[in-house]
């Protein structure tokens, strides 16, 4: 058993392991060779906001499979995370997919940063610190971020004085 | 009958002996669970059971996760499920899986129609691609005999357990692990910066297209179009009895007369027979095996013995690299095919009046080393080789199909003379023990002055790896070994090294089986049956021609009266014999 708080993402951990397997396959038998990669491959567009809902019943499928069929204990157990967060925490993965949302704020992709107009002072430190250049406005007014330009690196969060940046 | 092991498969019960596979004990009620990475061409040292494929899986109760069926031996009360639904899904998921990593280009793939892959995407009901991500993408290499596309590789591991364990030239194997493994030569080098004697039966047994040969036809087409141009034929012995089963004929159905008026159709201008070659190599292997016994039992101590056969491309490129201090043990003598090439480009052109650079000679062989042997110097006049180039049994069997050639409705003809005539030893150059057979047919007869009351040497023939036999040559007891595939033969090279090698003269041929399981052959997708009945043929093939000793083939006679002299004359050795290279990876 591993114990974990709301700040985990049950999507990220269960990549998190699965990578490790896939980097320690030896390639012989095909569910753990081919398999691993695709169920990686999956999860990685769940975390990147590009899954569909019909992947989710895919990654179920193929950790069945997979444990069914691999030839040695790293395989048989690889699926294991990926079988356990479904069971136990699905509506996560079904957020991923469906509404772009990671709860735990973990996936990268998936995240929104905004600045609160009432709580923006308008210093512009954001915007001088941001590597993108994402970020516009006038000096002593709300500036604003633009989502397409955002990187989501988390550099004007960090920079705020006045806690003006949101992350959903 | 105690050593019995009783269990029941899909509700039927089954007894076999202990060691059964779930796999075999299935199919010996009928039951044919769908395998990939297996094989086991049973009588012979060609095996390959990594389970690694997962496709043969099959539930077993009380067991918690499916078991692979080629690697799971039986047990007392076994209940074994091979259809059930949590058996059929996992295994079409498996396929599944395989495909999102293979290139979904059947169409244009060399192997499309002959790929075991295909054959199970049908099977399974494969309609649509669920997995996709990420191909592997692999080398890609053209040698002389042998393309590689890894590519298409399934990693089944066929062609690294031939190449290991069966040849012992070790060139295949895993490089890199997980989902970067590929099958190559070790720090993934190319073919020809290796050992790599082309033998060919990493192609012969691999499922799908990674491994193919080098196709002529297009060449061949173009040469058989071109006017100026004087095409000749040349098909080995192994090619008649295998060539009919691209045709739906069972195998082993001898279809010597078609072949020759298939390659007339084609537009061959003279259809000649590798056979007369054959009988050609046992007059001068013949006469250096008499001529290196006389020495011996004249009490000269210098006299190479064993006298080793020459005629598989495959084995000499093996002895070149990996015996280089033995090169003075095997015959001089050339291959069949390459014999021919010689007496085709000289005798007959000069007969014919063909200038060499207009004559073109192809040999259609059971074999991929022979495409090398082709390209080999030593055999070349003036840069002009004595056997153009080479084309294996199943590119003769698409480029029927490609001219609009009804093969099953040809009539029987003969070759063409005066090098289309030959005997029954040579027709069993074909199958393992044969040239040692057609060599002791002339051997014994030249040697003793009388005839053989029993032409069949029925101890050299089989599948055994090595045959071993004591012929009484008119009181001298010769002794002679047969060897295939050239694990056998690296283990009689290595005590021929270590002085330990009691025989006078060794057949060795690279295939299991010689040529009729030849790496150019039709696929036999692992039935050792098609191999046993190819081999019935050739013997059959013999024992219907009129003559069957190569001394009596009356144009090999003639050839010797107004050509060569006499075998081992300076012009049998100018034209008929080679030398051999230390190849040896430094």
């Amino acid at each position: 058993m591993i114990v974990m708080d709301e700040d985990d993402c049950m999507v990220s951990v269960a990549k998190f392991f699965l990578e490790f397997t896939v980097g320690e396959s030896c390639g012989k038998c095909t569910p753990c060779r081919i398999g691993n990669k695709r169920m990686l491959e999956i999860l990685d567009r769940i975390t990147e906001g590009r899954g569909k809902m019909e992947d989710i019943d895919k990654l179920e499928n193929l950790a069945k499979v997979i444990k069914d069929t691999a030839l040695c204990g790293l395989g048989q157990t690889s699926p294991n995370p990926v079988l356990s967060t479904l069971s136990n925490f699905r509506e996560e993965y079904v957020e991923h997919v469906k509404d772009h949302v990671c709860r735990a704020h973990k996936c990268k992709a998936l995240l929104t940063y905004s600045i609160d107009p009432v709580l923006c002072k308008g210093c512009s430190l954001c915007a001088r610190n941001c590597p993108a250049e994402a970020i516009a406005g006038e000096v002593r007014k709300p500036f604003v971020i633009n989502p397409e330009k955002c990187i989501r690196c988390g550099m004007c969060l960090s920079r705020c004085k006045f806690g003006a940046i949101h992350v959903i | 009958m105690e050593n019995l092991i009783n269990l029941t498969i899909d509700n039927r019960p089954v007894s076999v002996p202990k060691g059964t596979t779930v796999l075999d004990a299935a199919a010996s009620v009928g039951i044919d669970i769908p395998a990939l990475c297996h094989l086991n061409l049973k009588g012979t040292c060609v095996r390959n059971a990594p389970a690694s494929c997962r496709i043969c899986v099959v539930e077993v109760q009380g067991r918690r996760n499916l078991a692979p069926s080629c690697a799971t031996q039986v047990m007392e009360g076994m209940v074994v499920k091979t259809n059930s639904a949590r058996v059929i899904r996992a295994r079409k998921t498996v396929a599944e899986l395989i495909l999102s990593d293979h290139p979904n280009d059947c169409l244009t793939c060399p192997k499309c129609g002959d790929c075991e892959l295909q054959a199970l995407v049908t099977r399974f009901n494969i309609r649509e691609m669920p997995f996709q991500g990420e191909q592997s993408s692999r080398k890609k290499e053209h040698t002389v005999s042998i393309t590689r596309n890894m590519d298409k590789c399934i990693l089944c591991r066929r062609c690294e357990s031939v190449c290991n364990n069966v040849q012992t030239v070790g060139v295949l194997g895993a490089v890199r692990r997980g989902f970067d493994t590929t099958i190559a030569p070790t720090f993934d080098r190319m073919f020809k910066d290796t050992d790599c004697t082309y033998c060919g039966q990493c192609v012969a047994v691999c499922p799908t297209g990674a491994l193919t040969e080098r196709d002529n036809t297009d060449r061949l087409l173009d040469d058989l179009c071109d006017p100026d141009k004087v095409v000749i034929a040349q098909p080995a012995p192994a090619v008649r009895v295998a060539l009919g089963e691209e045709f739906g004929y069972a195998s082993g159905t001898i279809v010597t007369g078609k072949l020759a008026t298939s390659l007339r159709r084609l537009g061959f201008d003279y259809v000649f027979d590798t056979d007369f070659g054959a009988d050609l190599t046992i007059m001068e292997e013949g006469s250096e095996i008499l001529a290196r016994l006389k020495a011996f039992l004249g009490g000269d101590k210098t006299v190479k013995l064993p006298i080793m056969t020459s005629c598989c491309p495959a084995w000499v490129n093996f002895y070149e690299h990996n015996y280089p201090d033995l090169l003075d043990y095997p015959s001089t003598a050339k291959s069949p095919a390459q014999m021919f090439g010689a007496i085709a480009k000289t005798y007959w052109a000069q007969k014919m009046g063909i200038p060499r650079e207009k004559l073109v000679v192809v040999s259609i062989m059971p074999c991929l080393a022979k495409k090398f042997e082709c390209e080999r110097e030593e055999f070349k006049v003036d840069g002009n080789p004595d056997v153009d180039y080479s084309i294996s049994t199943r590119e003769l069997a698409r480029l029927i199909k490609r001219s609009n050639i009804d093969f099953r409705c040809l009539e029987d003809t003969d070759f063409d003379k005066p090098l289309g005539e030959s005997s029954g030893a040579a027709a069993i150059f074909g199958a393992t023990g044969g040239v040692m057979e057609a060599a002791l047919r002339t051997v014994y007869e030249v040697y003793t002055g009388k005839t053989l009351p029993r032409l069949e040497f029925t101890e050299v023939r089989g599948l055994d790896g090595i045959k071993e036999a004591t012929i009484d040559l008119a009181g001298f007891p010769l002794k002679v070994c047969v060897a295939h595939t050239l694990g056998n033969a690296r283990y009689l090279m290595d005590k021929l090294r270590a002085g330990e090698l009691d025989y006078h003269v060794v057949e060795v041929m690279a295939c299991p089986a010689g040529c009729i399981d030849g790496g150019g052959q039709p696929y036999h997708h692992g039935d050792v049956e098609i191999i046993k009945a190819r081999a019935k043929a050739i013997y059959a093939e013999d024992a219907g021609k009129p003559i069957r000793k190569s001394h009596e083939n009356p144009d090999i006679q003639k050839l010797y009266r107004e050509f060569l002299g006499a075998p081992l004359s300076e012009r049998s050795h100018h034209l008929l014999h080679t030398r051999y290279f230390d190849k040896s990876l430094k």
